[in-house]
Parts: structure tokens; C-alpha cells; sequence
């Protein structure tokens, strides 16, 4: 299936504070995905739609597909957090190959910033009694472990903050465009210890989309830029932190695995990343578990500046969860397009292979993409 | 004060009954399988045949957190607090608390069972051992 479908359009709305429902912000970046592909509405007969965080709502789909207009012949509204976005994909892929549907739209929007945001600080069932609150501490879990285990150091995650910020601050699309020095990483209160204000995404509403079809359909309908897709893959961590034997490595081993055998590559032929980066650990341990880094070497890896643009492996260039906007993952697709196309605003020279993560709960599910020329 | 109490189904009843009476329990299945939190099935057989076993109370802190800033007014009062995850001898793990200041906490240091008594409940928590 390696290059087989394509990416063909990709749109997104304005991130911040929007104070607009999650269906109109889809019907927008889709709106917007078609014209990029400069393809008629009239064509897609499949919708993949990953659910609102901050509010489940039922036949989400369906709300959607109707205020698109549209009765698709295959799609559905996905519950996996942030890795939901590549699945979404993947899965219009496979329904695309299976000769399910043509042209399919995949899409994502939230509005925690205008609306609620108390999914992010919620009780952890009966752990609340001990204090057990909010996303952050299940990350600051992880992040404490990493630590002890490989010794790393505070610099280390703050690499990876100042490298997407330092990328996001130029971007005019960016919700949060304040370059960040390593002093000021350091200098900032906690959130959860051992978790600093700057290793947090940001909340933000927002929506973006992808039209995907074949590379053969993406001719016929005259596309100027479709972007191959080389290899996808998953990997379900699933257990909750106390059911984990081990912390600091997850099923994103195997997504990336399988997302490199797909595309006939490996690590080494990446140029340029897209990764992840909710929490600034989830960026490190993601590199390991996709072979860029050996375990426990991601943090020195990133102080010593193989991230940025000039490095060995150039990092979020459009900034990112932490700069970018906090929306779960599409931003991350959207930019590794641009990159392929060759019309990033940081665009790597000579970018032909771009790998990118998703990822959703603590770590409980992950997805992997990998598209080049 | 309202606290945030566990909400105490059929399943985890006889879990937080013997925590009233200074026993902590986890589950192990006739496949030889030991688990927490409480399921009507094993993880690992799949099997319904789940008996309450008492742990030992040794354990040791897998990671932890520090809370500088409290989710619910129950623990305002607190703060600076930590979570930590314990894994017990027998192997299953848990969220807790260490009854230690924030500063002697420690991954894979040595704990052992101190249960607590905390709006009518009694809750499983660590000090050093």
C-alpha cells in the first residue's frame, strides 16, 4: 500500500480562543482542506472524525457529516485521544484500498480554551482520594521515572520546550508566539513537580483537515500537491500507569515499527520530525521508541541541538503543541505536508521522508505516519 | 470538609472493608495471577476465579509526584503533597500517598504499609520502611 493514497488537501482554523462550537471549526478547516486539494465537496463520501476532548457527544459523526452536506459511505467518529488523528487516517487509507470510499475527509476540533477544560484536571476515579487529580501528574509519573532511570537532567526536557517554542515563535499562525530561553525553562513555577509550566502544551480551540485519496483518483482530479503516504502503523499501550511493569518506554515501539516497515525505511532516512509533544517527556521517549535515540539518550540528544533546523533531525517546525496550538496531533500532519510539498515556513532542505506521532491519553494509545516524495 | 471518598462498589467492597481493619487485599486469580485495581475477570486468563489475597504491606515507590497546587478543597491544606505508585512484593501496584516530607522521596525506595483513617475511610497509604 506504500504510497498508494495521498494526501491531497490539508486546511485548518485560526487557534486561540475562537468561541465557536467544535462543528462549525470542522466545517471550516474542511471547507478550507477541499480548497487546498482543489477538490468539489460533491466528491468525498467518507468522513473520519475524531471526538471532541473536553465534551463526548453521541453520533458525533453524524452531527458533523450533516452540517457538511454529505451522506458518506464510510466513516466514523473515533475515540482514541490524540492518536485518533492518524488512525482517522489511516483507517480512510485502508477503506480507500478496500474500494470502501474515493475521497475521504479527516478532521479534528475542540474548544477547551472558550469552553471547559475540566476533562484536563479531572479525578482519577477512586485515586482522588489520595489526590490523585489531573493529565499533568500522569505525565509528572512518567516524567519522575524517566529521570530516575536514565539521569536525566532538567535541561534535557527543556531543549525540547525552547526548540518548539524558538519554531513556533515566527509563525503567524501560532496561538502562543513568546520564544522561550533555557533560563526561563528553568525558572518557571511548577505544575506538577516534576513538570514545568513550559514542558505543558497549550489549550486551545481550534480544528484542521485532511482530505486523503488515492494517488490514482488524486490525478484524475487534477491535485497539484498530493503528498504520499509511505507507512502508517499503531500500538495501544492501553494499561494505566499502575498496570504498566515499566514506565518510560510504550507501544509506540511498535507503531513505529510497523509504520517503518510499511514505508520500506527506517529512522535514519527521516528528515525532518513531527512529534508528539504535549509534554515535553512525551517528545523524548517518543524519539527513543522510534529508534532516532538509544533509551535514555533523547534528552542529551536534544541539549545538544540536533533538533533545530540545521540538526540532524529538525524538530516540530511550526512549533508544536507547545506553540503552535495545543489541539491533539492534526497540526503535526498539517506541517509535515508542508514539509513534503517543500512550502514549510521553516522548510528543511531537501525534506523527502517526514515522520510524525500521535499520541492520546497517558501514553495509553499511539499512532504513527510516515510521508515522502 | 467534602471529601472525595472512593465510590465503593460490590466489586471493591471487601477491598476497602479490610482496609478498615489494617489489611490491604489484591486479587489473585487460580492461574496464579496477582492484580489491582479489582476486575471480575483476570488480566491474564481471562478466568472468573479471583480470591482476596492480603499483601505483605512491603513495597517500594515506582515514581511520584509533587502537588504544588490542590484540584479539590480537600486538599488545599496540603500542598505541597505527592502521589506516588507503589509496587507491592507481590506485585501489583497502586496510587498512594508517602507519609514523608516531599524532600525524602525517592524512586525504588523501601515502603511499608500505613493505612489511614480520612473522612470514615481508611486509605492505603506508605511510609519508609
Amino acid at each position: 500500500m506504500r504510497g498508494k493514497a495521498v494526501i491531497a488537501g490539508i486546511g485548518h482554523t485560526a487557534f486561540g480562543r475562537l468561541e465557536r462550537d467544535t462543528v462549525s471549526l470542522n466545517v471550516e478547516a474542511c471547507r478550507k482542506a477541499l480548497a487546498d486539494a482543489g477538490i468539489p465537496k460533491d466528491t468525498v463520501d467518507g468522513v473520519f472524525v475524531k471526538t471532541p476532548t473536553s465534551q463526548k457527544e453521541l453520533m458525533y459523526g453524524q452531527k458533523l457529516s450533516a452540517a457538511l452536506g454529505l451522506q458518506p459511505r464510510m466513516g466514523c467518529a473515533l475515540d482514541q485521544g490524540g492518536a485518533a488523528n492518524i488512525t482517522g487516517l489511516m483507517l480512510a487509507a485502508l477503506a480507500i484500498e478496500a474500494g470502501q470510499c474515493e475521497v475521504a475527509l479527516v478532521c479534528y476540533a475542540d474548544n477547551p480554551r472558550s469552553g471547559s477544560r475540566a476533562v484536563y484536571a479531572r479525578p482519577r476515579g477512586d485515586d482522588a482520594a489520595y489526590g490523585w487529580f489531573s493529565t499533568v501528574a500522569t505525565y509528572a509519573m512518567i516524567h519522575q521515572r524517566y529521570i530516575h532511570e536514565h539521569g536525566a537532567r532538567p535541561e534535557h526536557f527543556g531543549a525540547v520546550a525552547v526548540n518548539n517554542r524558538t519554531n513556533g515563535a515566527g509563525n503567524p499562525a501560532a496561538q502562543l508566539r513568546k520564544p522561550l530561553t533555557i533560563e526561563q525553562y528553568l525558572a518557571a513555577p511548577w505544575v506538577v513537580e516534576p513538570i514545568r509550566r513550559d514542558d505543558c502544551c497549550l489549550v486551545s480551540d481550534g480544528g484542521a483537515a485532511l482530505v486523503v485519496t488515492s494517488a490514482r483518483r488524486a490525478r484524475e482530479l487534477g491535485v497539484r500537491q498530493p503528498v504520499p503516504i509511505l507507512g502508517f502503523g499503531q500500538g495501544q499501550t492501553s494499561l494505566d500507569l499502575t498496570e504498566r511493569d515499566v514506565l518510560t518506554t510504550t507501544q509506540a515501539r511498535v507503531s513505529a515499527r510497523t509504520a517503518f516497515a510499511m514505508a520500506g525505511l527506517g529512522p535514519e532516512r527521516v528528515r525532518v520530525a513531527q512529534i508528539y509533544d504535549c509534554f515535553t517527556i512525551a517528545a523524548l521517549m517518543t524519539l527513543e521508541d522510534y529508534g532516532f535515540c538509544k533509551p535514555g539518550q533523547a534528552g542529551a540528544f536534544a541539549a545538544e541541538g540536533n533538533l533545530g533546523l540545521g540538526g540532524a533531525l529538525p524538530l516540530n517546525t511550526s512549533g508544536g503543541l507547545l506553540s503552535e496550538t495545543g489541539m491533539p496531533g492534526l497540526q503535526l500532519v498539517l506541517e509535515a505536508v508542508r514539509q513534503i510539498r517543500g512550502a514549510a515556513r521553516l522548510q528543511v532542505p531537501g525534506a523527502d521522508v517526514a515522520v510524525v506521532s500521535n499520541q492520546g491519553g497517558t501514553m495509553h494509545t499511539h499512532a504513527t505516519l510516515i510521508l515522502g516524495n | 470538609m467534602d471529601f472525595p471518598l472512593p465510590e465503593v462498589t460490590d466489586l471493591s467492597k471487601p477491598y476497602w472493608e479490610a482496609l478498615q481493619e489494617g489489611r490491604l487485599l489484591f486479587q489473585r486469580c487460580r492461574c496464579g495471577h496477582a492484580q489491582l485495581p479489582p476486575r471480575r475477570e483476570c488480566t491474564r486468563c481471562l478466568d472468573d476465579t479471583l480470591a482476596w489475597e492480603a499483601a505483605s504491606g512491603d513495597g517500594a515507590v515506582v515514581s511520584f509526584v509533587i502537588y504544588h497546587t490542590a484540584h479539590h478543597e480537600a486538599f488545599r491544606d496540603r500542598i505541597p503533597y505527592n502521589v506516588a505508585i507503589v509496587a507491592l512484593a507481590e506485585g501489583p501496584r497502586l496510587i498512594t500517598n508517602i507519609t514523608a516530607p516531599v524532600a525524602d522521596l525517592r524512586c525504588d525506595m523501601k515502603v511499608r504499609l500505613a493505612v489511614e483513617r480520612e473522612g470514615g475511610f481508611a486509605l492505603a497509604r506508605f511510609a519508609p520502611a
